[in-house]
């Protein structure tokens, strides 16, 4: 074995180590916040591993969603549930009900893991063939085609899940709430440093999310990586309260929340006009047709995380005078 | 690229890893959190800061180096942002002048 194997494959051994001990570290953690600062740093780990195994598409998937927004989203619940103690209790399983689903989830991963090494190597796939119908498309990145192209059924039922993720959020709210503001309510910031980081990260990242997204067909990214990113850009300036929540009733919020299935589902069905089918494309126009789908997709990705962060809406709504 | 440029660039590789090793080192031992988001900042502002620097004579492009100095200058940003916030809670608002 030649030097540069050995280091990759100590690099590697490490790096599994890693998120291993930070998996247990975080199971074993003592309260919520530290369990999900915990979660955050596997998940980083989990992204190292991604880019290691040559899947820089799941690595910043893994690093936007995963680990950025999931980590967000626990972090607002964590705060949430302080002060409820007793109904954290009363919910929280009994210690034979985890001892057993940890078992379950144990037994699980070793029989992937043992599946995944009984492979015969090279492993059976469709990778190669993927690849090579990627170029006819006109598209660079084969990850694109085999979401939008070869499994597109997938992303446009993944796209919907989405919405409804966010309706049963919504659906946490009291009815005195409904049509009020997502979320808590942050004082407006005027100096400090919340407030420069707000004005001075938006512009940059929201040419960055637009890039990210944009650059999915040829390269690394895509709508959800890319639509995390915006969907960041706004909640810094709704956490250092220069934007407000928009109300759950606005039609613009919902037009924006479902506008990348709607699109979805129109250009499929546009494909047993103009190709073979629900959700084929003509050769010639597949990459211009994705590339519509990929921009409202990323418009509702980026609505769907930022009201998931929000949360259910938290007051009644105002009244109009 | 000539051999020159490459040992520099190895040698702020490793000066920035060597920042992000005493910054780690720093985090676990300094008595308190002010000084350990002193070691913790430095770790990413300088670390980082030579990492990338390092990094600049093996890229394939301006485009590249352009994309690496920006993920510098977003960690910068986002990093003295987090620090500052997290100073402010432990310490307290600031009394008025």
């Amino acid at each position: 074995m030649t030097l540069d194997g050995v280091l990759a494959g100590v690099l590697d051994g490490l790096l599994a180590a890693l998120v291993l001990a930070a998996a247990g570290w975080t199971l074993a953690a003592p309260a919520a916040f530290p369990a999900t600062i915990g979660f955050v740093g596997f998940g980083l780990l989990l992204t190292l591993a991604w880019v290691r195994l040559g899947a820089p598409d799941v690595a910043l998937t893994e690093a936007a969603i995963g680990t950025g927004a999931t980590g967000v989203i626990l972090l607002l619940a964590v705060v949430r549930l302080r002060g409820g103690e007793e109904e954290v209790s009363a919910a929280t399983p009994g210690r034979a009900l985890v001892l057993a689903a940890g078992l379950l989830a144990g037994a699980v991963g070793l029989a992937l893991a043992l599946a995944v090494l009984a492979l015969p190597d090279p492993a059976p796939g469709l990778a190669a063939e993927a690849a090579a119908r990627t170029a006819p498309l006109g598209l660079g990145n084969p990850v694109a085609a085999v979401l939008m192209v070869f499994r597109g059924l997938d992303t446009l039922l993944e796209s919907v899940v989405l919405v409804f993720t966010v309706l049963a959020v919504w659906s946490m709210a009291p009815d005195r709430h409904w049509g009020g503001r997502p979320g808590p309510e942050f004082p407006r910031q005027d100096d400090g440093p919340l407030a420069l980081l707000a004005r001075l990260l938006p512009p940059v990242g929201l040419v960055i999310g637009i890039y990210i997204a944009w650059v999915g067909t040829d390269a690394p990214g895509g709508k959800f990586q890319g639509g995390t990113i915006l969907a960041a850009m706004w909640v810094v300036a709704w956490a250092a309260g220069l934007v407000q929540a928009p109300s759950v009733a606005d039609r613009r919020v919902r037009l924006m929340l479902v506008a990348g299935p709607l699109v979805f589902v129109l250009v499929g069905l546009a494909g047993f006009g103009i190709a073979d089918g629900f959700l084929a494309y003509p050769p010639a126009l597949a990459k211009p047709l994705i590339l519509v789908i990929e921009a409202a997709m990323t418009l509702s990705v980026a609505a769907a995380l930022a009201l998931l962060i929000a949360g259910p809406p938290e007051h009644p709504p105002e009244r109009v005078t | 690229m000539s051999a020159v440029l490459a040992f520099l660039g190895l040698l702020a590789v490793a000066a920035g890893a060597g920042f992000f090793v005493a910054g780690t080192a720093g985090v676990i031992r300094f008595p308190d959190t002010p000084s350990r988001l002193h070691a913790l900042t430095k770790a990413d502002n300088l670390g980082l800061g030579l990492v990338v620097l390092g990094l600049l004579p093996f890229v394939p492009g301006w485009f590249f180096a352009l994309k690496l100095l920006l993920v510098w200058a977003l960690v910068l940003l986002s990093g003295a942002t987090a620090a500052q916030l997290i100073a402010e809670r432990v310490r307290g608002p600031e009394p008025p002048a």
